[in-house]
């Protein structure tokens, strides 16, 4: 009993100090989590104060990707610079990037393809109202919108098609209107009605879907309501004993991480989105994140679910860890991508912070030693927080991202690395390949760890190459979206894509694919050859999750947007045939959905169309994502 | 593997290695340069000329940068695959490495040399053993896998005897075809390769086989007297490369590939029906782009126009009728070899002197005849023989063109037996006998309308028929190239009634498999000693075996396993009509199938 209390007694006082060390705007005092991440918001000015206002529109872009204050673009100089104060690239130059940009897709400054600067609210529909339902509604004080700005910024995730269209000004179907719930009982109230009234409802929580999801079914003839959960965002309780909290599930990401780490702890969910999607959206699409090695996937993360489903709300009965109890049912709940219902309230596993926090980089001299040394490292079991292994094109695509060198030393130290690597070491430029690092956990630990996995790196040929590589990797995918739009600018067009598969077969898959994705681009047309690269991103017991980027130059195709359909759709197929998943994390939505069947057998697809059949019968929950 | 014989992994290990030392190859370069400067005298010396096409070189190099590359070549000779190292070598190409049959690893000495110059050897015959089989398909696969050398095999399995392409097997191919449809390739390119000879080197050898005289085990002291050979001038020969075929893309909707995703890959697996299918189709497919690209001389016209004419021709008629046939060839689509500043006349005189030994010429009488033979008084018997030798020897000219007239003659036939110009009897006739022929020639399964339409359009391009709505009519002109087609295939005809004959007539109720070679062969000669049969065709053994293959497949033959021997059983009714429906006796051939 006494060495119980006094270990908890410790804990209270390792919250308590970490309470004390993270005063908000206090930066350089923070754990290294915080310092060296580049995707966190430097500044929060007002952390009680929800980030993501009712009007979205007002601080993100409404046809491109993040805040409207941050992105790339070519300056008067002619050199490329990240604006904005958000971010670690914020306000920097980034010499090599026009280089990259002209070498990889040959898109040169003097060939712009401008967006359309201005929403033109004649292109949107006047909304379809169903008058009795919002009388309802605003009897029940729910707050609600039929703005055109609000309606279209909810009509679309960040498909490169919805993004292109955008982009033109075209504007299809959109939601009716918007509706804001602020708590559980607000959507209780909503879906009730919805169902009375027959209206269609599409939740929403932080837009950053790549499948499709959000779109609006053409079919659909009843007013689409688009329920936005971003005013559910609260921390209703933090439990210390048993390391769970209890949270709104239109949180968002950053808001949930902030909050937690202003009381010492953290959820450790990070997938590359979390600025800006939802705890409901994670749950809804069985998200992943980065840190998965350490903390696991949404599924492991999740320990109660509410939803409110036409039926009513479905919710287990305690906080086990554990049950079996007939198949979980919160296993209908994640991945429904919205068709079931409105996720409402998470409780989830929580961590204390880690005590340190270390990036890591490896060089191999080729993509196949690399995927050795994380398989040995997945055998072993010791796989860091996070390990990344990208191929040589996106080890490229990394260095053309180096901000400007302050120094003369800085680069010729950069130089005598490059020269040691190359020269020295042997390794081919055009060959060799980078795994990027994250450790995290007490000092010892990570540094042991470290170490460890050094050394299997030594064992396939890899050389440590520097905390300042790993991180740049891990910043490479917080700013690839905002990259997209850049590349939109100047006539390239991209997206990316992701499968998980086994060991023995990812060589082989990501040679396939991305040969696939070139000869399709060459077969319909396109002008120039194609960016085609990959990464192994996750590391499992018995296989790995691989993201594809692609991206090409569409000067002279009349469809841009139908090719890039078309090959994303061959890449697909290969990927199928080289034995990997439709989907590791993205999910299904409307973009993948002509594969479920042949993904989890006819069978399986009965089994989820009885589902919804039983909880949904008048298919209020309209999305029409996945069956 | 070791789990399911019951033996010591160890064991299987150590066998396993056994078997891998016995069909290893092992490429060196010395015994490559050896074997090409003595080849290079070698060849000198037996052709004229050596004819390649370079734009075929071009594509496979570029192919072979691509993706790993397997050769397909057609086998006619033992030359072809001595002749194919070479000429990759000459050209700076990535030797092959050469799936060969076992026979040649006894010969010694020689079949070491052939090792080093990257031949593998196979067992001819592995379909229950295992463990063979596995190790043989990853050693292919691990070759093709690296990537370091292109495999070359022959679809065909074996020389073809007769010229005419054999039909394909599909083992090897689909050995191959698997890394790719188990994604470990990304693609895998096949090259048809088509060799011909003016002059075959083993051809009077091919003859005597196909009459009974048992194939000469490969040695090397058989080699050695082989060397009699060069001495004699065997004409030009022509290699072929064809386009490269990509498996993705004749796998293209064919083939799921996911069906490999639930069994780890280096399980073996057997072929599912539709990959089965596939396999074969695609073979087909390659075994006839071998034909189309298949160089035909001169003289295949000429062996065609003698093999009709058994009393001969005279010269100036022969010049005439092979300049007509010469048209009509190109026609046709063949690819002819033909000179192009000689006059007709020269180019028939300069092809009947290279195969002076299989004719005469007398007062402007040309003529096949035995000019070799002692010429010793001989038994009736023997006189059949030698004269059959020359005839096969000379259709197997014949066959090397048989591709090109094969779908117009099957309709020439067909409409002949038809008697009626409705075009569905026709049509049925032209099935019927494509059916039956489908063992020995090159009919790629389930194309019939595709062969019927194929047909249809090159004779009504030649103005031979009018092809109406519902009928097909013959043009006023069309007489005598119908009356060619038609004995094109009537050997063939006869051949078949022979065999059915002899099942209908002779057969004891206990007629063993390997019994039936020989005693058909007996019937034959009987037949053709008493007058009643002209055919000296029907005596191949190459061509009773596929009557029997196809009256098999028919089921109007059945074999049945009596202890260690195969008897046939036969339905006289189903293959006594069958003939009749051969000759031509009865009209449409719907009730008689309906009542086999």
């Amino acid at each position: 009993m006494a060495s119980n209390s006094s270990s908890t007694a410790q804990q209270r006082l390792r919250i308590i100090a970490g309470h004390l060390q993270k005063r908000p705007g206090d930066e350089n005092t923070s754990v290294a989590a915080h310092e060296c991440k580049a995707e966190t918001p430097r500044s929060n000015p007002s952390s009680s104060v929800t980030p993501v206002p009712k009007r979205r529109q007002e601080i993100m872009k409404w046809n491109g990707w993040g805040y409207s204050d941050s992105r790339f673009l070519y300056n008067k100089k002619g050199q490329a610079e990240f604006t904005g104060k958000r971010y670690r690239l914020s306000g920097l130059i980034l010499p090599s990037l026009k280089d990259w940009m002209e070498g990889t897709f040959g898109a040169t400054l003097q060939h712009k393809s401008p967006a359309t600067p201005t929403l033109n609210l004649s292109a949107v529909a006047p909304p379809n109202l169903n008058e009795p339902f919002i009388e309802d509604l605003k009897a029940a004080a729910v707050a609600l919108s039929h703005d055109p700005e609000d309606r279209v910024f909810r009509a679309h995730g960040h498909c490169l098609h919805e993004i292109f269209a955008l982009r033109e000004g075209k504007i299809g179907r959109v939601p009716d209107m918007v509706v804001w719930p602020t708590c559980h009982s607000d959507v209780e109230k909503i879906v009730e009605l919805a169902c009375k009234h027959n209206v269609c409802l599409i939740p929403y929580g932080g837009g950053t879907s790549v499948s499709s999801a959000l779109e609006c079914p053409h079919e659909e003839t009843r007013s689409i309501v688009s329920l936005d959960t971003s005013q559910m965002n609260r921390i209703l309780w933090i439990d210390d004993k048993n390391l769970t909290a209890h949270v709104e599930a239109g949180i968002i990401g950053q808001d949930l991480e902030r909050q937690l780490n202003d009381r010492g702890y953290c959820t450790g969910h990070e997938p590359d989105s979390m600025e800006f999607s939802s705890l409901g959206g994670w749950v809804a699409t069985r998200a992943s994140g980065m840190k998965k090695n350490v903390y696991g996937n949404i599924e492991d993360l999740v320990v109660h679910i509410k939803m409110v489903t036409p039926r009513g709300v479905i919710e287990k009965s305690c906080l086990g860890p554990r049950m079996s109890t007939g198949p979980d049912i919160h296993h209908f709940i994640m991945g429904s991508e919205g068709t079931l219902g409105v996720v409402t309230e998470v409780t989830m596993k929580i961590r204390p912070i880690p005590e340190y926090q270390k990036y890591g980089s490896v060089v191999f001299p080729n993509f196949q030693q690399g995927v050795a040394c994380l398989r040995e490292v997945a055998r072993q079991r010791c796989a860091p927080a996070s390990i990344r292994l990208m191929d040589n094109e996106q080890f490229q695509f990394g260095h053309a991202l180096k901000p400007q060198v302050s120094s003369i030393f800085t680069s010729f130290l950069d130089g005598l690395k490059k020269f040691y690597i190359t020269k020295f070491k042997g390794f081919d430029p055009h060959h060799l390949c980078v795994a990027t690092l994250l450790f995290e956990g007490d000092r010892g630990r990570v540094l042991q760890h470290e170490k460890q996995v050094y050394d299997i790196a030594a064992k396939f040929g890899g050389l440590a190459a520097g905390e300042d590589n790993g991180q740049r990797g891990y910043m490479l995918t917080f700013v690839i979206a905002y990259l997209r739009d850049l590349g939109m600018d100047y006539y390239v067009i991209g997206e990316s894509f992701e499968t998980s598969v086994p060991w023995d077969r990812v060589l082989d898959l990501c040679r396939n694919v991305k040969e696939r994705i070139v000869r399709e681009c060459k077969e319909r047309g396109v002008q120039f050859p194609p960016l085609s690269t990959c990464r192994v991103t996750q590391t499992y017991d018995a296989g790995a999750c691989v993201y594809f980027y692609f991206a090409f130059n569409y000067r002279g195709l009349s469809d841009p947007v139908h090719v890039y359909e078309q090959v994303e759709h061959a890449a697909r197929e290969e990927i199928l045939a080289n034995g990997g998943s439709l989907s590791h994390h993205h999910g299904v939505g409307k973009l993948r959905k002509e594969w479920m069947k042949e993904s989890v057998s006819s069978v399986g697809l009965g089994m989820l169309k009885s589902v919804k059949e039983y909880v949904d019968p008048q298919n209020i929950f309209g999305n029409r994502n996945l069956l | 593997v070791s789990s399911e014989s019951g033996d010591s992994a160890e064991c299987v290990a150590e066998e396993a290695s056994l078997i891998l030392d016995e069909m290893a190859h092992r490429l060196q370069l010395s015994t490559v340069r050896f074997f090409a400067f003595t080849l290079s005298k070698a060849f000198k010396r037996l052709f004229r000329s050596v004819c390649v096409n370079e734009e075929g070189i071009q594509r496979l190099q570029q192919a072979v940068q691509e993706h790993p590359v397997v050769l397909l070549p057609s086998h006619r000779s033992y030359m072809d695959f001595l002749m194919m190292s070479y000429l990759l070598y000459m050209y700076d190409l990535p030797l092959p490495v050469i799936a060969a049959g076992m026979d040649f690893m006894s010969m010694k000495f020689i079949g070491e040399m052939l090792r080093m110059s990257g031949a593998f050897f196979i067992r001819r015959s592995f379909g229950g053993d295992k463990l063979y089989w596995a190790v043989f398909s990853e050693y292919v696969k691990t070759m093709l896998r690296n990537g370091y050398a292109p495999i070359e095999f022959f679809l065909e399995g074996t020389r073809s005897r007769t010229c005419k392409s054999l039909t394909p097997k599909t083992g090897l191919l689909n050995i191959v075809m698997e890394p790719f449809f188990k994604g470990e390739l990304f693609d895998v390119n096949l090259v048809p390769v088509s060799i011909s000879y003016e002059r075959i080197l083993e051809e009077s050898l091919y003859a005597r086989e196909l009459l009974g005289v048992p194939k000469p085990k490969e040695s090397t002291s058989g080699l050695l007297k082989a060397r009699r050979v060069l001495s004699e001038d065997y004409g030009s020969m022509h290699v072929y490369f064809g386009h490269p075929v990509s498996v993705r893309s004749l796998a293209e909707g064919k083939i799921n590939r996911s069906q490999y995703n639930l069994l780890p890959r280096h399980i073996p697996q057997k072929p599912r029906i539709d990959t089965h299918e596939f396999l074969n189709e695609a073979a087909f497919r390659l075994v006839r782009i071998q034909e189309e690209n298949m160089v035909l001389k001169p003289w295949v016209l000429i062996a065609t126009l003698l093999l009709q004419n058994p009393d001969g021709l005279d010269l100036s008629s022969l010049t005439e009728q092979t300049d007509w046939l010469r048209h009509l060839a190109l026609a046709f689509g063949a690819f002819l070899d033909w000179p192009d500043h000689e006059t007709c006349s020269e180019v028939i005189s300069s092809s009947l002197a290279l195969h002076r030994h299989l004719l005469s010429v007398s007062a402007g009488n040309v003529q096949l005849s035995v000019t070799d033979a002692p010429q010793v008084e001989t038994t009736p018997e023997e006189a059949v023989f030698h004269r059959a030798v020359i005839v096969l020897s000379c259709a197997s000219y014949r066959n090397q063109i048989l591709h090109v007239f094969l779908r117009p003659a099957l309709l020439a036939v067909a409409m002949q037996s038809a008697n009626s110009n409705r075009k569905d009897d026709i049509y049925n006739c032209f099935n019927f006998l494509r059916n039956m022929f489908s063992n020995e020639f090159i009919l790629c399964p389930g194309d019939s309308v595709q062969d019927f339409e194929e047909a249809c359009y090159l004779l009504m391009k030649c103005g031979v028929l009018q092809v109406l709505e519902q009928e097909i009519v013959m043009s006023a002109s069309g007489h005598s190239t119908l009356t060619f087609l038609c004995s094109v295939l009537d050997p063939f005809l006869q051949g078949y009634q022979v065999v059915c004959r002899y099942l209908c007539e002779e057969t004891n109720e206990n007629l063993t498999e390997r019994e039936f070679i020989p005693a058909v062969r007996n019937f034959t000669l009987n037949l053709i000693l008493a007058g009643r049969l002209k055919c000296y065709e029907a005596l191949s053994s190459d061509l009773q075996k596929n009557a029997l293959a196809a009256l098999l497949r028919l089921k109007a033959v059945r074999k049945v396993k009596v202890g260690d021997q195969v008897t046939l059983k036969v339905n006289k009714i189903a293959v006594n009509s069958l003939e009749d429906t051969l000759g031509g006796k009865i009209p449409t051939q719907k009730p008689i199938l309906a009542r086999l």
